[in-house]
């Protein structure tokens, strides 16, 4: 079963001892960064690594426009509460495995190499219908 | 060339170059370069004996990859070039290989993805693709499948449940891209029929072709569910109904009931109304009665509800709702349906839209959500 791992920018509740990324140290940016690719590297030799991807905090509202017209664009949206800074996805046997693997990601070093316990969303996809309904 | 004749050979032909001596992991490698090859060379010289030539072919290629990987270990002493005829049964051979890969030390995810390679011969970007993961992820998948069974001897007798589970969540769990998964489950599953006489391997073979049979008349053009009682049945499939039943009978006969050979039953039973009005609720729910006695599944509990509210009533139904933990998927539509018919659709369009809400997949949702919009919108 597929889970996605959502970060947030904005919106996700805030972590004790949170310390912005820009008042890191450089090298402890370099060594989150690093962990972030060895944490995807290993969830592909586990077999469970599907997607991951980091979405700019830039963005802009779109919306349909009526007939022959182009769509209305509104942004960006800096007020809005909620920034998704980006997902991961993996597949996975259980909710229990899925859990585990979210408490590693959000253990990621940040400032003085310390764990961020960066809150996560955890989201099941939408399964393909079974084959025996009835 | 004859594509699935190939992948039936995929374990005869894994079964002997193990028995010859071969570990399982390169064996496995060996083969799927050999069928690749096949693939390739077939089409314009099309060998006399197929499955020699695979054997013959993969062989060498085990050979050569385990000189390659060992020389310096000196291990291509262990092997004879032209080693003696294996003395056990393509049968058997097959056999321990859908064991090995159902191994209980094996997750889910894992012995389904080595299933479809190692026995149904499909190739590691295949699997990927029916499955909607990266390829080098279920390349790793795979070969992590391979070391957690290294060690697992051949020789010892496996445990046919454990592959009937394998089996049937190929059939009912994945994607439909470019292989027919359950297509392919039921292809295994003939297969193990062939090779084991398991009542149970019989009653799954017959619950899978009984569902597969109903398949075309399960979906609309536009994708969305059609449920059994609205199902136009003469789109339904009366070649493999009339074999599911055949295999099914022949599977009773044998006294040895079990989960498998009772879903068929009910399936068979369904397939067996020429219009919703027809069905025989009440030999169904005696069936449910049995399958609860084997199982003691919640879901089967659930499905029982609904058999129970057809033969007795909604009232009836709902009491035996009200005895199942309320958490349970698709609990919610199946209170929905039974205050439906309860004569209650006001409670019962809150209770689909809340289906709706907890449903585990996208056309269970927009089907209950049109439920709800049903009885929201309806003029009386």
């Amino acid at each position: 079963m597929k889970y996605l791992l959502l970060k947030h920018y904005r919106g996700a509740p805030v972590p004790e001892n949170f310390v912005t990324m820009d008042q890191w140290t450089p090298q402890e940016i370099t060594d989150h960064v690093q962990f972030m690719r060895d944490f995807a590297a290993k969830l592909e030799t586990t077999g469970e690594f599907v997607d991951a991807q980091g979405l700019a905090p830039e963005g802009t509202w779109v919306q349909y426009g009526g007939e022959g017209k182009p769509p209305v664009t509104d942004g960006p949206f800096a007020e809005t509460k909620d920034l998704i800074a980006g997902w991961m996805v993996i597949d996975v046997d259980s909710y229990e495995r899925a859990l585990e693997v979210a408490g590693e990601l959000s253990a990621a070093p940040g400032a003085g190499g310390r764990p961020i316990h960066e809150w996560l969303e955890l989201r099941p996809f939408m399964s393909a219908p079974p084959t025996v309904a009835d | 060339m004859d594509e699935l004749l190939l992948r039936s050979l995929t374990p005869q032909v894994l079964g002997i170059l193990v028995r010859r001596g071969a570990d399982f992991a390169a064996a496995e490698d060996a083969v799927q370069d050999a069928l690749v090859e096949a693939v390739r060379v077939w089409p314009a010289d099309p060998p006399r004996d197929p499955k020699a030539w695979l054997v013959t072919v993969a062989w060498r290629k085990f050979l050569d990859a385990t000189r390659a990987n060992t020389s310096r270990r000196r291990r291509e002493d262990v092997f004879d070039d032209e080693p003696a005829p294996g003395t056990p049964s393509a049968v058997d051979d097959s056999l321990q290989l859908y064991f090995l890969c159902a191994h209980p030390s094996l997750t889910p995810s894992s012995a389904v993805a080595l299933t479809l390679r190692a026995v149904g011969g499909l190739t590691t970007r295949q699997i990927a693709e029916a499955y909607l993961v990266p390829e080098a992820t279920m390349g790793q998948r795979i070969s992590r499948a391979k070391r957690t069974v290294a060690e697992v001897r051949l020789d010892q007798p496996g445990d046919v449940a454990t592959v009937l589970r394998v089996l049937y969540l190929v059939f009912n769990e994945g994607y439909s891209g470019n292989v027919d998964l359950a297509a392919e489950a039921i292809r295994l599953t003939r297969q193990l029929a062939a090779a084991i006489e398991h009542p149970e391997v019989a009653g799954l073979l017959a619950l899978m072709l009984l569902s597969y049979a109903r398949r075309e008349a399960r979906t609309a053009p536009d994708g969305s569910l059609v449920p059994l009682a609205e199902q136009d049945r003469g789109r339904w499939d009366t070649v493999l109904i009339a074999e599911g039943v055949s295999v099914l009978q022949a599977a009773l006969a044998r006294d040895r009931l079990g989960e498998f050979q009772a879903q068929a039953a009910i399936a068979a039973l369904h397939a067996d109304a020429a219009t919703a009005a027809e069905t025989d609720w009440v030999q169904i729910l005696e069936w449910y009665d049995e399958l609860v006695g084997l199982t003691d599944n919640p879901v089967v509990r659930l499905n029982r509800a609904v058999a129970v509210g057809e033969a007795d009533g909604p009232r009836a139904g709902l009491a035996a709702l009200a005895e199942i933990d309320d958490s349970l998927p698709r609990y919610t539509a199946v209170a929905a349906y039974l205050h439906e018919r309860d004569g209650d659709p006001v409670l019962a369009a809150r209770l689909y839209a809340e289906a709706a809400h907890r449903a585990p997949n996208l056309a269970e949702r927009d089907h209950l959500t049109r439920q709800a919009a049903r009885l929201n919108t309806r003029r009386d």
